[in-house]
């Protein structure tokens, strides 16, 4: 009977109660919504990261990566990828020669990273040859195609089929270079990517570098789904053997694993700051409320109802009040995320400055329900709070003082 | 037989230089199926000596001891569940829970003391009978006229089965026709459980009810008589 007291007790001042939960529901509608609009951004981020410069798994030799060593390769490449593509889960298996160098157009030069790839492995690795906007990928020009980034083009000022000279150390630290033509410009939605990296076939650059056959800096690995991720990658740790570097895309790029992380905090201390602000216009509710039945409480405690039991019932009020604004949040929230799961919001306005950061201008939203159940535990937590407070000023009520006022 | 034995009960207000002595050393019984009025012009200390009575205001000295506990001496957890059990409260304004139903002010307090739902549902149709609103008994007290919500209380008042019933000026906000039925209801209710019941009042028409009349004055028994109302 206290819960149904409680629940009827919220509905004796209709419009103050309504008051209180439409602005829960709100607070909690912007949370979810925001929640779900900063992990899609986040995870489209990560997403894209894994597809186009990344992939899901690399091997190494141990020290290249932070170093770039052009000498520090791994001598059977080759071999290594066959076994690799074997195992079961493996999408597809590419080997790069990594190296630093400079470009050249007729007008200026900038430092690049080339990739040398071979074009059909590289397809089954990352989505590159997707993001063609100008030329073909690896097609129409067969003597020393190379692939470049939008941004490396305009900086350039270059185009499809202009020649740009890249200049490298050699395997004996000899300075080298070599002309190569433009067969394709890409664009991914990360423009300082697009500006720096451009691809050329493994056989080119091999030629140029006077680079050992069957080697290579990098073999990247693309999986057919993430969620066995941790297996394949114990898997391929096992075929590659102890003095190989075996690392997954958070081990590679740890900031985007923590983007994820932070984004999740940051969207808790913003739950929790709009849940702040509610505290007090509960608080208050809750004060009016009980202040106005001071008589009503003391005829309860007259009549022999328990503290406790006083207590339970201001607390039980506050906590479904806030339960129901809480809910009805969640639930537009939740089905609003949901629909922009399928309904991306458009950020095209701003989308220069948005793809500087790598991030795209179409936001799918992804909806969290761990998320929501947690917003859902700290809005019964606020309940809680709020009501301790004018729970201890029912308590302090005296009956007969109280009661004595007809 | 006594149900409720008081002793030199004293009630002593403190304001910032004057004391008060609202109730001043009052020693009197009460015995099983009493049905007293306890009378005196306003201030003259019956509603605080009932609140003594009723376990809500702690007397400065004396002694309540009902059914053989003094109740002053109980812990305030102890003296709420003896209440709970054993006093039934009318009041003034009716003071019925506006949220509840006229059956489920009457349940409330069966539920309180932990009775079963079979036995609450059949106690609470046969009081809301017995006071003569049974076909009400899922209207809200705001749909309810002042005498029918007192009744509702009366009915409270009697679902614990309580040693007895105290009644703080029950008619004051009542009509003269709902006054007259209400005593009569309380007085057949006095006589069909046998109920002692103690009313705080300076209406006539009570006092004309009543079987024994306790005239306070000055927070001192002026007077204590008994009349013979059959």
């Amino acid at each position: 009977m206290l819960l149904s007291i409680s629940w009827r007790n919220i509905w004796r001042n209709k419009v103050r109660s309504l008051v209180i939960i439409f602005s829960v529901a709100l607070g909690i509608f912007a949370g979810v919504i925001a929640t779900a609009f900063f992990k899609g951004m986040a995870d489209q981020r990560i997403e894209k990261v894994i597809n186009t410069e990344l992939s899901f798994i690399q091997i190494h030799k141990p020290g290249f990566r932070e170093t770039n060593d052009f000498t520090n390769y791994i001598a059977d490449a080759n071999s290594l990828r066959n076994s690799i593509s074997q195992i079961n889960g493996v999408r597809g298996v590419s080997e790069r020669i990594v190296i630093q160098s400079m470009a050249a157009s007729a007008e200026t030069a900038t430092g690049v990273l080339i990739s040398g790839v071979k074009p059909d492995d590289e397809t089954e690795v990352t989505t590159i040859n997707k993001k063609i906007i100008d030329g073909d990928y690896f097609k129409g020009i067969k003597r020393n195609p190379v692939v470049i980034g939008e941004k490396l083009a305009e900086k350039l000022n270059v185009k499809v089929r202009s020649k740009i000279v890249i200049t490298v150390q050699d395997v004996n630290n000899n300075i080298t270079s070599g002309a190569f033509r433009v067969v394709g410009i890409y664009s991914t939605d990360n423009t300082m990517f697009d500006g720096s990296n451009i691809f050329v076939r493994y056989s080119d650059i091999q030629k140029l570098t006077a680079f050992p056959d069957n080697a290579a800096h990098e073999i990247a690995i693309n999986i057919n789904n993430r969620d066995l991720l941790p297996q394949i990658t114990q898997d391929v740790k096992e075929v590659a053997g102890k003095n190989l570097e075996v690392k997954i895309w958070k081990e590679l790029r740890p900031e985007m694993n923590y983007l994820t992380e932070a984004m999740d905090m940051y969207m808790y201390i913003f739950i929790v700051i709009i849940l702040l602000a509610l505290l007090f216009g509960i608080i208050n509710t809750m004060l009016m409320v009980v202040m106005e039945r001071t008589k009503e409480i003391a005829m309860l405690m007259a009549i022999g109802m328990g503290k406790m039991k006083i207590f339970s019932m201001v607390v039980l009020e506050s906590v479904l009040l806030s339960l129901t604004g809480g809910i009805v949040g969640v639930l537009i929230g939740g089905f609003s995320s949901k629909f922009g799961e399928t309904h991306p919001i458009d950020l095209s306005m701003w989308a220069q400055g948005y793809q500087q950061l790598g991030y795209d201008a179409f936001v799918y939203t992804q909806l969290d329900y761990v998320m929501l159940i947690n917003i859902t535990i700290l809005v019964i937590i606020t309940g809680v709070i709020a009501s301790i407070y004018p729970a201890y000023k029912a308590l302090k009520n005296d009956p007969a003082d109280a009661l004595r006022i007809e | 037989m006594n149900v409720i034995e008081i002793k030199n009960l004293t009630k002593i207000y403190n304001s910032s230089e004057v004391q008060v002595k609202a109730v001043n050393g009052i020693s009197i019984d009460f015995k099983e199926g009493e049905f007293t009025a306890v009378v005196g012009p306003s201030g003259s200390g019956k509603t605080t000596f009932l609140n003594m009575l009723g376990g809500l205001d702690r007397p400065t000295s004396g002694d309540v001891i009902i059914g053989g506990v003094n109740i002053w001496q109980l812990s305030s957890r102890k003296l709420i569940d003896f209440r709970k059990n054993n006093i039934g409260f009318v009041f003034q304004s009716y003071n019925l829970i506006p949220v509840l139903t006229a059956g489920e002010n009457v349940e409330f307090i069966m539920q309180l003391q932990g009775k079963p739902r079979k036995e609450r549902d059949i106690r609470t149709k046969e009081l809301l009978e017995a006071v003569g609103i049974g076909e009400r008994i899922k209207a809200r007290p705001s749909k309810l006229s002042g005498g029918q919500q007192q009744r509702v209380a009366v009915a409270r008042a009697l679902a614990s089965k309580p040693e007895f019933i105290l009644a703080d000026e029950p008619t004051a906000n009542l009509d003269s026709t709902s006054t007259t039925s209400l005593l009569e209801l309380m007085s057949q209710m006095n006589k069909k459980y046998n109920t002692t019941f103690i009313f705080a009042t300076h209406d006539q028409r009570v006092m004309d009810k009543a079987r024994r009349i306790v005239t306070i004055e000055d927070g001192k028994i002026l007077s204590d008589e008994y009349f013979d109302r059959d």
